[in-house]
C-alpha cells in the first residue's frame, strides 16, 4: 500500500505551509472556539467567518474552495440535529404528519439546527486547512510545545508511525480470507452472519498478536539505535516575527467575528 | 475507501461549549492519572508498545464483515484494548486512536474530542474492563459470556451517552435521538460482541501468558469491578427509561436543575450558566462552565480516593 493513502498533507509553498505549526494549532482552536461561542442565528458573523476561511484557503496555494471541497465529512451526523427543528419553542411553522408522528417545525428550531450545522461545517474547514498545511509530525511537535503530555504525543506519532504498517497487515489478512473464500455465482456462501463474525475476531486477534509481538522488535531496534524514551526532531521550531504577527492579525479577526455576532 | 467513519464520533458545533468542556475536564483529568499509572508501572518500553497497540485498533477498525443488504459490521475495540492491555492503558490507546481520527479525518471535533474520548475510551475501558475482571478465574464459557455481554454494552453505552450529551446541549430532542443511537448501536453492538469474544478467545489460545488471572488483575483494582458494574447497571436502567420515558427523564433533569423547561438554552447547572458579577457574557459562559468542571473534578478525586482506600 502507498504509504501516502493516509497522509492528509498537500505539499505547496505557500505562507500557510511555512507557518509555525503552533500558530496554527492555536489559531485553528480558536477559531473552533469561536464558532461554539457565536448565538444561534448569528448569519453575517457566520458569513465572515466563511470569508475569513476562504482567506485563509486562498493564503495556503491550495485553491480557494480546497477546504469547501472536502468539508462533507461531518454531514450524515448532521441527521442528529434534524430533530432541533421541532423544537418546542417558538412559533410554529407548519404541522406534518408521519404515521404517529406529528411533527412540528418552528421557527426557532430552524433557526438551531441551521446555526448547527454552519457552526460544524465550518469547524470542519478549519481543521481540514490545519492538516493539509502541517506535516503531522511537525503538529504532534507543536501540540509538545503546547504542554501536551509527552507520553501521549509520543504514542500518537507511533500509532501515525505504524499505521501504514499494520494497514498493509489488514491488507494482508483480508487477502488471505479472499483467497480462502471460494463462492460459487448465485449461491450463497459464507454460512451465518455469526461465523462471519467470528472469522473476523479471528482476524482481529490474529492482527493483535502480529501487532504485539512486532512491538517488542520495534522497542529492541530502537534501543539498539539509542532510544532514550523522547522523540527527537530535526526541525527545532523557532516562532520568528512573522508568525506572531500572523497569530496577532488571526485573534483580532476572531474577535471581530466574535463582535460582529453578539451586536 | 479503507477508512469509514463511525457515527459515535460527534463533530464540532454538535455540542453546546459547557457540555463539551465539562467533558474535557473529566478526560484530562483521567487521562492524566492514566500517563501517570502506566509511568510508574511499566517504563519507557510500554510507549512504544501503546502506540503499536493503537495503530492495531485503528487497523483493526478496518477490518469488517458483511451483515445483510450491503452493510458491513465493524469493530471499535475500546472493550478489547481495556480487557488485554489493561483499563489504563487501554485509556491511553483509545486517546490516541480518537485524537488522530479527530486530527487526521476529521472524523470527531476538536473541542468536543473530550466528550468523544470520554464516551469511547474511558466509558468502554470502564464497562469492558470492569465486567472481564469481575469473572477472573471462571469457567471459560462464563468469562466468554460475560466478555461479549461487556463489549456490546460497551458501544451501547457510549452511545446512549452520546445521545444524552447530545441531547443537554439542546441538539436533538430527546424521544428521537435516544431510540435512534440505541437501535442502531444494539446492532453495531452484537458485531462487536462476537468479534471481541473471538478475538479474546484466540489470544487467550495462542498467549495465555498475556491473560492469565494474575497478570489481569495486576494491570487494575478492584475498583475497576465497581465502577463497570455500576456504569454498566446505569447504562441498563437508564436506556429503557430514556427511550420509553422521556418526559420522566426530561423532568428529572429539571428537578435536579439540569435543565429548566420552556428556556431557549437547556443546560443548566449554574444558574443559567452565567456567573452573576460576569453577566449573561460568552465569558461568563465559559467561566461557569469551568467551574462545572472542576465541581465534577473534586468530586471524582474524592470518589478515587476512597475507591484507592478500599483497594489497598
Amino acid at each position: 500500500m502507498h504509504a501516502d493513502a493516509f497522509d492528509r498533507f498537500h505539499q505547496a509553498e505557500s505562507r500557510l505551509h511555512n507557518l509555525d505549526p503552533r500558530v496554527k494549532v492555536v489559531v485553528t482552536v480558536l477559531f473552533i472556539l469561536s464558532n461554539a461561542l457565536l448565538p444561534d442565528g448569528a448569519w453575517s458573523a457566520f458569513g465572515l467567518c466563511w470569508i475569513a476561511l476562504l482567506g485563509a484557503n486562498h493564503l495556503s496555494n491550495l485553491g480557494i474552495d480546497f477546504s469547501f471541497r472536502r468539508s462533507f465529512i461531518a454531514l450524515p451526523f448532521a441527521l442528529a440535529a434534524v430533530s432541533a427543528i421541532f423544537s418546542p419553542l417558538g412559533t410554529p411553522l407548519a404541522e406534518w404528519t408521519l404515521g404517529p408522528l406529528v411533527l412540528i417545525p418552528t421557527d426557532y428550531g430552524l433557526v438551531k439546527f441551521g446555526s448547527i450545522l454552519l457552526r460544524s461545517w465550518l469547524s470542519v474547514q478549519a481543521a481540514i486547512l490545519l492538516v493539509a498545511t502541517t506535516r503531522f509530525p511537525d503538529m504532534i511537535h507543536a501540540f509538545e510545545h503546547l504542554r501536551v503530555p509527552a507520553v501521549l504525543t509520543t504514542i500518537v506519532a507511533f500509532l501515525y508511525r505504524y499505521l501504514f504498517v499494520l494497514t498493509d497487515e489488514v491488507m494482508r489478512l483480508l487477502r488471505a480470507r479472499e483467497s480462502r473464500s471460494a463462492t460459487v455465482a448465485g449461491q450463497r456462501s459464507g454460512r451465518n452472519v455469526v461465523w462471519r463474525a467470528r472469522v473476523t475476531g479471528n482476524m482481529a486477534g490474529q492482527l493483535f498478536l502480529r501487532s504485539y509481538e512486532r512491538s517488542d522488535r520495534i522497542y529492541n531496534a530502537m534501543l539498539a539505535r539509542g532510544y532514550s524514551g523522547q522523540m527527537r526532531t530535526l526541525n527545532p521550531h523557532v516562532m520568528k516575527s512573522s508568525d506572531w504577527s500572523f497569530a496577532a492579525l488571526s485573534i483580532a479577526i476572531i474577535l471581530l467575528l466574535q463582535l460582529t455576532g453578539r451586536f | 475507501m479503507l477508512y469509514s467513519p463511525a457515527p459515535l464520533h460527534i463533530p464540532d458545533g454538535f455540542l453546546s461549549l459547557v457540555i463539551a468542556l465539562v467533558f474535557w475536564g473529566i478526560t484530562i483529568f483521567t487521562v492524566g492519572i492514566a500517563i501517570s499509572r502506566t509511568n510508574k508501572s511499566l517504563g519507557e518500553k510500554q510507549v512504544p508498545l501503546m502506540g503499536i497497540m493503537a495503530a492495531f485498533i485503528f487497523a483493526a477498525q478496518m477490518l469488517n464483515f458483511p451483515v445483510a443488504g450491503g452493510t458491513s459490521g465493524h469493530f471499535l475495540g475500546g472493550a478489547l484494548a481495556a480487557m488485554v492491555l489493561g483499563p489504563w492503558a487501554g485509556i491511553l490507546v483509545m486517546t490516541a486512536v480518537i485524537a488522530l481520527q479527530a486530527l487526521l479525518f476529521q472524523d470527531g471535533g476538536l473541542l468536543v474530542m473530550g466528550a468523544n474520548i470520554f464516551n469511547m475510551g474511558l466509558l468502554t475501558a470502564m464497562i469492558g474492563f470492569g465486567l472481564y475482571r469481575s469473572v477472573l478465574g471462571r469457567g471459560k464459557g462464563v468469562r466468554l459470556t460475560v466478555v461479549g455481554v461487556a463489549a456490546w454494552l460497551a458501544v451501547v453505552a457510549s452511545a446512549l451517552l452520546a445521545a444524552l450529551q447530545l441531547w443537554l446541549s439542546g441538539t436533538s430532542r430527546l424521544e428521537i435521538v435516544v431510540p435512534a443511537m440505541l437501535g442502531v448501536h444494539a446492532l453495531i453492538g452484537l458485531g462487536e460482541a462476537v468479534i471481541t469474544v473471538a478475538a479474546l478467545a484466540f489470544i487467550e489460545r495462542t498467549r495465555p501468558d498475556l491473560l492469565d488471572k494474575k497478570a489481569v488483575a495486576a494491570k487494575g483494582g478492584r475498583g475497576w469491578v465497581y465502577a463497570g458494574v455500576l456504569i454498566s447497571l446505569l447504562a441498563v436502567l437508564l436506556s429503557p427509561l430514556a427511550s420509553a420515558d422521556p418526559d420522566g427523564l426530561e423532568r428529572v433533569a429539571t428537578d435536579m436543575g439540569f435543565l429548566q423547561s420552556g428556556q431557549p438554552t437547556p443546560y443548566q447547572i449554574l444558574p443559567d450558566y452565567t456567573v452573576p458579577f460576569l453577566g449573561e457574557t460568552a465569558l461568563s459562559t465559559v467561566v461557569a462552565g469551568v467551574v462545572g468542571a472542576l465541581v465534577l473534578l473534586g468530586l471524582m478525586i474524592v470518589i478515587g480516593q476512597t475507591l484507592r482506600r478500599k483497594t489497598s
